[in-house]
C-alpha cells in the first residue's frame, strides 16, 4: 500500500536548518541605533550576496578566528559592522598594500583584501598590480558592480561603453574616457598569481559558481599558495537605476559579454622558489634580538638601541660597500636600516662616504649631522668629518697614530692601521672589512660570528673570503689591544 | 506530504528586493501583499513545493533574512552545511 509509506513519511516529518545566517556574521550590527538587524546595503545589492559567500566560506573552512578582513572606501566600507573577524578598513584604494603588511607580519593569518571597482581599478591600480605582482600571498575579492556606488554614480575605469554615470552623462565613449578595464585579466598577465576567476551574480547557476570560486581561493590562502583573486560581477541596482531583477539581468546581458567569465589563471605547479622574503615573529623582531649586543667580552652591558655611522675614505677603499654590509647585516638582524651613499663626483675618485642608520625603532632621517661613529679611512675624511662626532662617540682612524697637528676631537678615537694589516692578510682590500672587526668589537652591535656567517653567504671567492674572515678577527684584536685617546664614555646608541 | 523543504523569512531583515522570488526553482515564493513595518513588500513563503535547494538563500543579499530548511532524512545525515543545492 504506496499510501501507507507516504503517511509514515509524514508522521515522522521533522526538518532540520540546510542555510541560515552565518556565525561568522555579528547577531546585530551595531552601525545604527535601529534596524540593527539589517545591513546598510540597497535592495538587490551584490555586495551582501559577496558577504554570505565569503561568511559561509570562512565558517566551513573554520577560519573565523584566524581571518583579518580589510574593508575597502565604497559601499563596503561597514563591512567590519558585519564580519566578526579581525577588521581593518583603509584608504581609498590602498587594501592590498594594508593586507600584505599584515600578511607579512602576522602570515598564520588569513587576509583578505575586499574592494570596488572604483577603489580597486582607479585609484588603488598602482596597489592591487604590484601585490599581484609579488605574489602576496592574500585574497582579494574584487566586486565589479562598473560605477562609483557610494559617491552617488560616477563612471569607474569598468563602466561599459556607452553607460551613462554622473560624469559620463552621454555614455562613456572610449576616445574620451578610454575603455572598460578587466582587471581579472590584466593580472593573469603577471607571473606571480596562483589564482585569477571573474563570476557573476547575474543568476542561480553562476551565484554558485561564484560560491565555489570564493571558497577556493580561500582555500589557496589556507594552504599558504599565494596570491588569490575572485573579480565579481555585481549588481547596483540603485545607481543603475534598476529594479533588483532587472539589475541582476543587466549583469548577465550587457557585462557578461564584455568581461567574459573564466578562470585566468589556476597554477597548479608551485612558483619557482627564489628564497622567501625574511620572516620572524613580531615578537623577536620587536624585542632583544640574540645576536645582538651579546659580544661577550663585557665590553657594552646596556641594550643596543641604534647606532648612527659615517663612513668616508677614498673611493675604492670599499667605503659605501662597507656601509652596505652593515646596512644589510642589520636587516638581516630585523633592525632597522638606512644606507645613504654619497653620490657626485667623489663616486669616480677622490672622497667617498655614507651614512648608515641602524635601529631598533624608525629611523626618522638617514641622513645624521652627528654620528655615533666615523670611520675614517683616510686623513682627509678624519679632518673633514671628526668634529662632527658628538662626546660620547668614537672614531675608527686608519692609521698608526693622529696626524701631528691633529686637535683632539670631542669623540673617543681609536687608531687601526686597517690599511696595513689587511695588507699583510693578502689584500690591502679587506681594510674596511678590518674596520667593521673593529667597529662590532667596539660597538657589539652584531656578534663578529654573526659576520662571519654572512660573509660567508655573500663572498664566493675562498681566497677572498679567507682573507675577510681574518680581516674582521684582526679588527676586533686591534680594538681590544688599543689605548684609546680622547675622552672615554660611550657612544649616544648605548644610552 | 509534507514539502522536502521550508523556508522562512524574517520580515525584519527582508527589504523586498524579490531576487529570492525570481530565483525560486519551483516559484514557491512571493511578495507580500502588504507592507512590512520598513515599508516594503517582504518575500514570503507560500507554504509548497519548497524542495530545500536553498537558491533563495545564496541570492539574498541579507545574511540572515531567509532560512532554508530540510526534511530530515529518516536515516543518519551529516553536515548539511557543505551540500551544495543544485542549481536549476
Ligand atoms: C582618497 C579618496 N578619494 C575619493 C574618495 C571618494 N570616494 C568614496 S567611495 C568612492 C568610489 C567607490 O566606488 P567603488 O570602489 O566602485 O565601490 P562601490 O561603492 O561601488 O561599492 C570614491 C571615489 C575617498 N573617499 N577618498
Ligand atoms: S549603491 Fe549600489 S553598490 Fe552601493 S549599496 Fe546600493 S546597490 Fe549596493
Amino acid at each position: 500500500m504506496a499510501t501507507d509509506v507516504k503517511d509514515e513519511r509524514t508522521s515522522s516529518e521533522t526538518y532540520e536548518t540546510a542555510h541560515e545566517k552565518s556565525s561568522v556574521f555579528y547577531d546585530l550590527y551595531e552601525r545604527k541605533s535601529d534596524l540593527k538587524q539589517q545591513t546598510h546595503y540597497c535592495p538587490g545589492c551584490g555586495h551582501g550576496v559577496v558577504h554570505k559567500l565569503i561568511a559561509e566560506a570562512l565558517q566551513d573552512l573554520d577560519l573565523q578566528d584566524r581571518t583579518i578582513f580589510v574593508s575597502p572606501v565604497g559601499c563596503s566600507v561597514f563591512a567590519y559592522y558585519y564580519f566578526d573577524v579581525g577588521n581593518v578598513q583603509v584608504a581609498h584604494g590602498r587594501a592590498p598594500a594594508a593586507a600584505t603588511g599584515i600578511k607579512r607580519a602576522c602570515p598564520e593569518k588569513i587576509v583578505i583584501s575586499y574592494q570596488g571597482d572604483g577603489d580597486l581599478a582607479a585609484i588603488g591600480t598602482a596597489e592591487i598590480v604590484h601585490a599581484a605582482n609579488r605574489g602576496e600571498k592574500i585574497t582579494v575579492f574584487f566586486i565589479n558592480n562598473g560605477i562609483y556606488g557610494m559617491t552617488g554614480g560616477q563612471m569607474a575605469p569598468t563602466t561599459l561603453v556607452g553607460q551613462k554615470s554622473t560624469t559620463s552623462p552621454f555614455g562613456r565613449r572610449p576616445a574620451n574616457e578610454g575603455f572598460p578595464i578587466h582587471m581579472a585579466e590584466l593580472l593573469a598577465t603577471l607571473q606571480a598569481p596562483v589564482y585569477v576567476e571573474r563570476v557573476a551574480l547575474c543568476d542561480n547557476k553562476n551565484i554558485m559558481r561564484a560560491r565555489r570560486a570564493v571558497r577556493k581561493a580561500l582555500e589557496l590562502q589556507r594552504d599558504g599558495a599565494g596570491f588569490s583573486f575572485v573579480e565579481i560581477l555585481s549588481p547596483c541596482p540603485t545607481i543603475w537605476g534598476k529594479e533588483p531583477v532587472a539589475a541582476r539581468n543587466w549583469v548577465l546581458e550587457k557585462m557578461v559579454p564584455e568581461f567574459p567569465l573564466a578562470v585566468f589563471r589556476d597554477r597548479k605547479e608551485p612558483l619557482p622558489a627564489n628564497g622567501a622574503p625574511p620572516q620572524r615573529p613580531v615578537a623577536e623582531v620587536l624585542g632583544i634580538n640574540q645576536g645582538i649586543n651579546n659580544n661577550g667580552n663585557g665590553r657594552r652591558t646596556q641594550p643596543f638601541k641604534g647606532l648612527s655611522i659615517n663612513i668616508a675614505g677614498f673611493g675604492g677603499q670599499g667605503v659605501l660597500l662597507l656601509g652596505q654590509l652593515l646596512a644589510e647585516m642589520g636587516t638581516e638582524q630585523g633592525l632597522e636600516v638606512s644606507w645613504l651613499p654619497s653620490y657626485g663626483p667623489e663616486m669616480r675618485s677622490g672622497s667617498a662616504h655614507c651614512w648608515v642608520t641602524l635601529s631598533k625603532s624608525r629611523i626618522g632621517s638617514p641622513l645624521t649631522a652627528k654620528p655615533d661613529v666615523l670611520i675614517a679611512m683616510n686623513e682627509v675624511s678624519l679632518r673633514k668629518f671628526a668634529d662632527q662626532v658628538p662626546s660620547g662617540g668614537f672614531i675608527l682612524y686608519n692609521g698608526h697614530t693622529l696626524p701631528e697637528d691633529f686637535p683632539m676631537p670631542q669623540a673617543q678615537v681609536y687608531c687601526i692601521p686597517a690599511s696595513a694589516i689587511a695588507d699583510k692578510l693578502g689584500s690591502a682590500k679587506a681594510a674596511n672589512i678590518v674596520m667593521m672587526g673593529a667597529m662590532l668589537e667596539e660597538t657589539g652591535c652584531f656578534e663578529p660570528s654573526t659576520a662571519t656567517r654572512f660573509l660567508e653567504a655573500k663572498v664566493k671567492n675562498p681566497t677572498l673570503l679567507e682573507i675577510d674572515i681574518k680581516a674582521i678577527t684582526a679588527g676586533c684584536d686591534a680594538v681590544d689591544h688599543q689605548v684609546n685617546l680622547g675622552p672615554v664614555s660611550q657612544p649616544d646608541g648605548f644610552a | 506530504m509534507a514539502a522536502r523543504g521550508k523556508v522562512t523569512i524574517s520580515v525584519d531583515e527582508c527589504k523586498g528586493c524579490g531576487l529570492c522570488v525570481e530565483s525560486c526553482p519551483p516559484k514557491c515564493l512571493e511578495l507580500a501583499e502588504e507592507l512590512s513595518p520598513y515599508g516594503v513588500h517582504p518575500a514570503r513563503y507560500t507554504g509548497s513545493e519548497c524542495t530545500g535547494c536553498g537558491i533563495c538563500f545564496y541570492c539574498c543579499p541579507e545574511p540572515g533574512a531567509i532560512t532554508v530548511y530540510r526534511l530530515a532524512p529518516p536515516a543518519k545525515k551529516t553536515s548539511t552545511l557543505v551540500a551544495e543545492p543544485v542549481a536549476p
